[in-house]
């Protein structure tokens, strides 16, 4: 299993055709208390870029972008009653939601961890 | 059921200290808790006693009649009195001192507003009463709508829209409906990055594409920016004027050209007219559209939240489109209600109808009654004294916070500053809090976006020269603390009926009504 | 100027302070052709107190207040006695002249109020929550229809043809705007709603079907077989109360399936005002709370752990999702949603039951009166306050021709649906708590002359 990163502070672990998405310790801390979490449909087509989620703060309602394209699979149903698992285990308890990859390609345009570290050391 | 002191701090919560002498009651002096008329109240107790009145149900009704009465808690008159007055101090109000919430125009409500709007010719009128005997009713509108028109030079004005972003609405849906009648279909409007809330809002609500556009260093709407993104697929652009940043847009007239050029419409944001009135006037400037909040320029009470009031001036090439209902005068000079029976003859672009019946009556009798208390030579003074008021602001406390447009000119109604200054770990949250320690409303904070912490200081002209002081010291000592570090500030307010509420439980789990016992009550 | 506190020597202090040789240097930024040299030429200067009362005074006196008259007009705005306390209250500066909650530190007050008010409204409409007021109620029904549209992912809507017209029109202009595809049914003059119609009108594409309780004729329509109907087909039901009073009486919508209800509530605490400022109620199912359009007060704790409340859910709104909020609505009609929680208070449930039953009642008397009026028919089969009569002409000119004989007998149907010539001769006519046996009698009286 392979993770991978976004600019915009999204991971995603790929295994096989799946991939798992979830936002950045980072970007949770920046974003401060999560009150709630928009999880999209499963079934739902979602493209590379699109907006396929939100999570709200208090003061923000901030989009999270799909890192591939593909079909939703599965939600993080935990995250309705407990959106703060976004804040306390961001990159595993706190997924949001797992993709059908349709074109795996895709995956070479996103950053390796050290890449994202080096990346976030520049913000 | 009856509870005690609820919601109150209870001995058990903390340690008596000199200042802070736990008592049984839970209130401090006049510092009064309040619980809920859940907790007070009963569904039999009833302060309104009624007229007898025999008979039966009709047997037609019986069919859809309530099994029980709802559950609901009475109070009788002095208990809903003591209520009431006792939640009415744990409020600040203009009454008891400054409100400097920049772009939100706290300034004085006289009093005669209220004395006027209350009388039975006025408030004991119903909207459907027949023409004849609603005279007064339509004059009122008539006249305050030619002072509106009068004061910012445009060709109309449109009065049925129930608050400011209900005004930007009208505004907007009166520029796509001028669009569509020459059979030009545009889908985008530009809006500054500075803009408030509600401009990009509106233009989605109205079925538009939102693009932004940026400002140039000295707080300004980016002209060249502008230009070159016009095209044809733009309707229109949303400008405030004075912008959010309290300065004036210069390049006003040069972006209307612009954007007419290009077949669009300029609309304009008037939640800051206030701080122009009688001394521009945005006909003179290119402006298509723009909304009035009576709360704000013209004084009516804010009232916890409402109710606005958001007439739309409009240009000539708009004034077609305007929605109905309207008044307007006849050959006799005797003003008449146009709506629905005459609409399709008398005004046959119009793009319909906003809402029921004729718009905020009880806003317009007070507007009216404060704009003819000012006169013309009075509200070009409102205008000087706020913006006065507000430069004093910026320059008493420049040596202490950062104004980030201070290099910009003068300022107009508002002073904007920014944390730029303040010690790690201290915000503008934190000066704000403080605010309420010292007896004062904070003023906006985290407006415009497109500020760093920015802090939004608008005075209004009814603040006194001696109350500025006293609001200038506080802030400025705030200032020095939030430099300096001082860790104090970080647990303000603490002089207040509650410390800082949690914002995060009240996002997470939602507690929208009380869920007692409904059979209790 | 009794408003302006500073002095001449206060202006000259403070220019000195700032450094400006004078004010308009303050507005040195305003192109030199925009700046008016002086007050604008042909409106007058300021006036005192007096002048302004006598002015004022006199454009009242033009109109006919419903106080001083038989008066009989509903049609979504109604004229209920309020009791003294309420416009004392709401005129406390604490209350009148605060703003929207933003620091809620300092405005506990409006806050537990709004929360208090919610629950009233919940409990009124029977729903599981309510938001803390829209501008009116024509303004919340369309965003309501705009809410099951984002619910249900369709955009095309169903209209009783009892919806009060100028909630029709309300919800027609934005649609347009919207693109949203409104199916509005053509009003009736019947004694019955158009229930079946409603229901056989909606489609797979059918986001939701707004009907009117009570109906702007005074039916009342079966909204528990419309909800079996929208439910089936996927769709929500959204009932408009335009007199919350009924629900003193009648079954709260919610408890009969609607899953949104709205309603005009300037019945209580608000008063007639010509059409405004009036109080937008909106409540719903609790499920749909995040697509709700509006402020949300809610219940938390502060620092130390004592109950309080804040404004919340704001993400939903344009200061924080801008072109993605739920709505453009920046406002609540705060000062009448508190006087109408006052009244609410005042009455209690009991209370509401009581002024309601007295409604009704006054109602049948006025229905009795005025159908032995020759010509005239009463065309409902049931109704609260508020019922149609059918008479023998065109009912705009009878209702002048009463006006001019110092009776306000009501609303023509003819006002309301100018392009409607089959519903000409119905007259909406409605008695309150505060019509009197000699007002009936005046009408009943005076329509006879006038039909004679």
């Amino acid at each position: 299993m392979s993770r991978y990163f976004t600019e915009d502070h999204e991971w995603i672990d790929v295994d096989g055709d799946i991939g798992t998405v979830g936002i950045t310790d980072y970007a949770q801390g920046q974003l401060g208390d999560i009150t709630f979490v928009e999880l999209p449909a499963e079934g739902q087509a979602v493209k590379k870029g699109d907006s396929a989620s939100v999570v709200d703060s208090v003061k923000a309602a901030s989009d999270v972008y799909s890192p591939v394209s593909g079909s939703v699979t599965d939600v993080n149903e935990a995250l309705a009653d407990q959106p703060e698992l976004v804040n306390s285990d961001a990159e595993v308890g706190g997924w949001l939601f797992r993709v059908k990859l349709s074109d795996a390609g895709e995956l070479s345009s996103l950053m390796d961890r050290a890449a994202y570290d080096a990346y976030v050391a520049t913000l | 059921m009856n509870a005690v002191n609820q919601s109150g701090w209870r001995p058990e919560m903390g340690e008596a200290t000199a200042s802070f002498a736990p008592t049984a009651s839970g209130d401090r002096g006049l510092a009064l808790e309040e619980a809920l008329i859940f907790e007070l109240g009963a569904s039999g107790k009833c302060g309104v006693d009624f007229e007898e009145e025999q008979g039966e149900v009709l047997p037609a009704l019986s069919r859809f009649l309530r099994k029980q009465a709802p559950a609901l808690p009475g109070l009788t008159e002095p208990e809903t009195v003591r209520h009431y007055t006792r939640l009415s101090r744990q409020n600040y109000a203009i009454d008891l001192g400054p409100f400097p919430l920049g772009s939100c125009t706290m300034k004085h409500n006289p009093r005669l507003n209220e004395k006027m709007a209350r009388l039975p010719g006025f408030a004991d009128v119903h909207p459907l009463q027949p023409q004849q005997t609603v005279r007064g009713a339509y004059e009122v509108i008539g006249q305050l709508a030619d002072w509106l028109v009068t004061l910012t030079g445009m060709d109309s004005v449109a009065m049925s829209p129930k608050a400011g972003a209900h005004g930007e609405l009208c505004g907007l849906l009166c520029i796509r409906a001028a669009h569509e009648a020459r059979g030009d279909v545009r889908e985008v409007v530009l809006v500054p990055e500075s803009a408030h809330g509600t401009n990009p809002a509106t233009a989605a609500f109205a079925g538009y594409r939102v693009e932004s556009i940026p400002a140039t260093a000295d707080g300004r709407v980016d002209l060249e920016a502008l230009k070159a993104r016009l095209g044809p697929d733009v309707a229109g652009v949303m400008i405030t004027n004075p912008n959010t940043c309290g300065l004036f847009e210069r390049d006003m007239r040069a972006i209307g050209d612009a954007v007419h050029a290009v077949g669009g419409y300029v609309y304009c944001d008037g939640a800051n007219f206030n701080a122009i009135v009688g001394k521009v006037r945005p006909g003179d400037l290119g402006i298509d559209a723009m909304h009035i909040n009576l709360h704000k320029t013209f004084s009516t009470p804010h009232g916890g939240g409402g109710p606005g009031s958001g007439p739309v001036v409009l240009s000539e090439a708009l004034t077609p489109f305007a929605p109905l209902p309207f008044v307007k005068r006849d050959a006799e000079g005797v003003y008449q209600l146009v709506e629905e029976e005459d609409g399709a003859s008398e005004h046959p672009q119009g793009f319909g109808r906003m809402a029921a019946f004729h718009g905020q009556m009880g806003m317009f009798t007070r507007a009216l009654t404060y704009i003819l208390s000012h006169g013309a030579d009075g509200l070009r003074q409102v205008a000087e004294d706020a913006v006065l008021n507000a430069n004093y602001v910026l320059r008493s406390l420049s040596d202490v916070l950062d104004a980030p447009y201070g290099s910009s000119g003068p300022c107009m109604h508002e002073a904007l500053f920014s944390d730029a200054g303040f010690a790690e770990g201290f915000s503008t949250l934190d000066v704000a809090k403080g605010l309420i320690d010292e007896g004062f409303h904070p003023m906006t904070v985290y407006f415009p976006l497109v500020v760093h912490g920015s802090m939004l200081v608008e005075p209004t002209e009814t603040e006194s020269r001696a109350g500025l002081d006293r609001f200038i010291g506080s802030l400025r000592s705030l200032a020095e603390r939030a430099r300096s570090g001082d860790d104090g500030l970080k647990s303000a307010p603490v002089l207040a009926p509650r410390r800082r509420l949690d914002e995060t439980l009240a996002a997470r789990k939602p507690v929208l009504v009380w869920k007692g016992d409904a059979s209790t009550c | 100027m009794r408003y302006l506190p500073l002095t001449t020597e206060d202006r000259a202090a403070m220019l000195g302070v700032i450094g400006a040789a004078s004010v308009d240097d303050l507005f040195s930024d305003v192109p030199e052709e925009a700046r008016l040299a002086g007050p604008i030429a042909g409106l007058p200067f300021h006036a005192p107190e007096m002048a302004i009362e006598r002015h004022m005074t006199a454009l009242a006196a033009k109109n006919l207040s419903a106080g001083a008259a038989p008066f009989f007009l509903g049609a979504g705005a109604y004229r209920h006695h309020i009791p003294a306390s309420v416009d004392h209250l709401i005129q406390r500066g604490e209350f009148l002249t605060s703003y929207t909650p933003y620091q809620p530190e300092i405005a506990q007050g409006t806050l537990q109020i709004l929360f208090e008010f919610q629950t009233q409204v919940a409990r009124l409409f029977g729903t599981d929550v309510a938001n803390a007021s829209m501008y009116d109620g024509s303004t919340a029904c369309w965003e309501a229809v705009a809410m099951a549209g984002r619910v249900t992912r369709r955009k095309a809507a169903v209209l009783s043809g009892g919806l009060h017209p100028h909630y029709v029109a309300t919800i027609e202009t934005m649609a347009r705007f919207t693109g949203d595809a409104i199916d509005a049914r053509a009003p009736r003059l019947d004694a019955i709603p158009d229930d079946g119609d409603v229901i056989a009108a909606i489609g797979p594409e059918t986001a939701c079907v707004v009907v009117q309780y009570p109906d702007v004729l005074g039916r009342i329509p079966d909204l528990a077989k419309i909800s079996a109907a929208t439910q089936a087909h996927g769709a929500l039901l959204v009932a408009v109360v335009t007199e919350p009073v009924a629900l003193g009486l009648i079954e709260a919508p919610g408890e009969l399936g609607a899953d949104i209800v709205v309603g005009e509530g300037q019945s209580l605490g608000v008063g007639l005002n010509f059409g405004g400022p009036y109080l937008g109620l909106f409540g719903c199912r609790e499920k749909f709370v995040r697509q709700m359009p509006g402020r949300l007060c809610g219940q938390t704790v502060d620092a130390e752990g004592r109950r309080g409340f804040v404004l919340t859910l704001s993400t939903r709104e344009q200061h924080i999702r801008r072109e993605k909020a739920t709505s453009n609505i920046c406002t609540n009609s705060g000062l009448c949603a508190l006087a109408f929680s006052i009244h609410m208070t005042l009455l209690g449930g009991e209370g509401l039951a009581d002024l309601a039953r007295i409604n009704h009642l006054r109602s049948r008397k006025l229905a009795d009166a005025l159908g032995a009026v020759p010509g005239v028919r009463v065309l409902n089969d049931a109704w609260f306050n508020e019922f149609t009569v059918v008479l023998p002409r065109d009912a705009r000119e009878v209702v002048r021709e009463l006006a001019d004989r110092g009776v306000l007998g009501g609303v023509s149907l003819g006002r309301l649906y100018p392009g409607e010539d089959g519903l000409h001769r119905g007259l909406l006519v409605t008695a309150t708590e505060t019509t009197t046996e000699h007002d009936i009698a005046a009408l009943a009286a005076t329509l006879k002359e006038v039909l004679a």
